[in-house]
């Protein structure tokens, strides 16, 4: 049993090799069969951990209510290049991951578990594999657990390109033209859980509604893991109580104590002035400025480098990730980072481009099949509202020291070759 | 003819991986479709009234004359909120179940 006010709750217990089933069962007793599930998962008030941050109550009982054969989906797809807490969970303790997989297989009724990682991580498939091994030996009954790898894409964790990759072998985002929508693997409705959210429900079901409520503010309660990279001395996968100040946090990490600005939730998210650091740690504290928890990230910014550039790097990249069906992602967003890269340059053309991008903001946002472009919208925004006095300087055609140094803070993948991109 | 009288109200709503931008809609219903600088149709998600004929007219006219099939002409339930009812075929082809 773990103590309900300390820390660590999701890596109790964390070895540099993940946890077996034996020492799991040891550090956290047995999962025990709660019959009330589903009461103590609505009472906990747990929220999703994968970005979206909706109640996983609400979504356990859209599946529950649907007939026929049902499907657990635990997301490890981990599409953000600055996330590291799906695979540092399952690299440390996995079977917390798929105790909470079975016990929403049992809300819901489901018959087959599928877990998601990423191919290009094979370490973390590896342990997954392990451990799903070593479940099997142990219990014949109870829904059967399988790995997926599907290749490894920013949109390829959106629930919809993960279920229809699982339908289809396609990591491509559906259609959804209703709300909410229930995604479906052959004829099964599919429940799409993040590996991070599931590591909760495994303690929901262990220990109860009023221990995991301990942790955290009223709306958002229990502890969540974060990534922090950037600008930092010791990038780290760290986990905090939820309503933890954002300085608190990045100090743990050892980041520069006076940033320009930390970005939020990922290259989907938003910027968080530095002036603002006190600002806690929740959905609750930060969605006054317009800001949420996402999928866990903190990147670092420090004062000396230049936003427009960051941003012209993140969005450039985006642009490249967008799977190119739909009309306003494929042309809109490449456009964005065209206009961005003319800011960057600076000059007479910049004032038009900045005009210009706030326009197509507006045009973009809500047209795409998944919420890619929204994200990337909510992203340019922000920079262009944080990063003002960077933007105001390019403008004026003083290109900042930041812009023509090579010095990076936000990590970006390198742009890989349309032809070379896979989608399944 | 009777006067039917319409209650409730619809939105037109495009699927944007259908869509491939020709721009038929624009022409079918201009007064509902703007298209932007790509090419693709511009639609407002607020519901309209079933009540405006004209408008409820164009809109099917556009539903019925793009190539791709993207548009479809959604009846929004009273009180639902804006959520349009859901149709029959929605999702991916049905199979039968399978193990993954
Ligand atoms: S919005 Fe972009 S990423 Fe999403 S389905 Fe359409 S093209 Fe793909
Ligand atoms: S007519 Fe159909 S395919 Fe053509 S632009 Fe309009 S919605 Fe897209």
């Amino acid at each position: 049993m773990i103590e309900a006010r300390s820390l660590p709750r999701l890596f109790a217990g964390a070895g540099t090799r993940p946890a077996t089933l034996a020492e799991h069962e040891v550090t956290f007793q047995p999962a025990a069969a709660r019959r009330a599930l589903l009461e103590e998962l609505e009472a906990s008030g747990l929220v999703g951990r994968g970005g979206a941050g909706f109640p996983t109550v609400r979504k356990v009982q859209l599946i529950k209510a649907q007939r026929g054969h049902k499907y657990v989906v635990v997301n490890a797809m981990e599409g953000e290049p600055a996330a590291h807490k799906d695979h540092r969970l399952l690299s440390t303790n996995p079977h917390l991951v798929l105790d909470g997989a079975e016990m929403l297989a049992q809300m819901v009724g489901a018959s087959r578990i599928a877990v998601c990682v990423a191919r290009d991580n094979p370490t973390v498939v590896n342990h997954v594999e392990r451990a799903i091994h070593e479940r099997e030996r142990r219990n014949l009954r109870g829904p059967a657990i399988d790995l997926h790898t599907p290749p490894w894409r920013y949109v390829a964790g959106e629930e919809s390109a993960l279920v229809h990759w699982l339908d289809d072998n396609e990591s491509l985002p559906q259609y959804r033209p209703t709300k909410p929508h229930v995604l479906r693997i052959g004829r099964g409705a599919a429940l799409v859980d993040n590996a991070e959210t599931c590591a909760n429900v495994g303690l929901i079901g262990r220990y109860g509604a009023d221990w995991f409520r301990a942790l955290g503010t009223a709306q958002h309660p229990g502890s969540t893991v974060v990534s922090v990279t950037g600008a930092v001395t010791r990038p780290s996968v760290l986990e905090v109580n939820l309503g933890t100040p954002v300085a608190t946090i990045l100090a743990t990490a050892g980041a520069d104590p006076d940033p320009q600005a930390v970005l939020l939730g990922g290259f989907g998210g938003a910027w968080l002035r530095g002036e603002d650091l006190a600002t806690p740690y929740c959905n609750e504290a930060l969605a006054t400025l317009g800001l949420s928890v996402g999928a866990g990230i903190i990147a670092v910014v420090p004062r000396t480098a230049c936003g427009v550039a960051e941003a012209h790097r993140v969005v450039r990249w985006m642009a490249h990730e967008s799977a190119r069906q739909c009309g306003p992602c494929a042309f809109g967003l490449p456009a964005l980072a065209d206009d961005l890269a003319q800011v960057l340059r600076g000059g007479p053309d910049a004032v038009a481009a900045v005009a210009r991008l706030r326009e197509r903001c507006g045009v973009i946002e809500g047209r795409g099949a998944c919420r890619h472009p929204d994200g990337v919208v909510r992203f340019v925004r922000s920079s262009l509202e944080v990063f003002r006095r960077d933007v105001d300087d390019h403008l004026r055609g003083a290109v900042c020291a930041g812009a023509r140094s090579t010095q990076h803070y936000l990590t970006v993948p390198a742009l890989e070759h349309e032809e070379d991109l896979v989608w399944e | 003819m009777g006067v039917i009288r319409r209650h409730g109200s619809f939105v037109l709503q495009v699927n944007p991986i259908l869509c491939d931008g020709f721009g038929h809609c624009a022409e079918l219903a201009p007064d509902l479709v703007h298209l932007d600088e790509w090419g693709y149709p511009i639609i407002s998600p607020d519901p309209l009234p079933l009540a405006d004929v004209g408008a409820y007219e164009s809109a099917r006219y556009a539903e019925r004359g793009c190539p791709r099939q993207a548009l479809h002409v959604a009846k929004v339930h009273e009180g639902g909120a804006g959520t349009p009812a859901p149709r029959a075929g929605d999702g991916p082809v049905s199979r039968s179940p399978r193990p993954l």
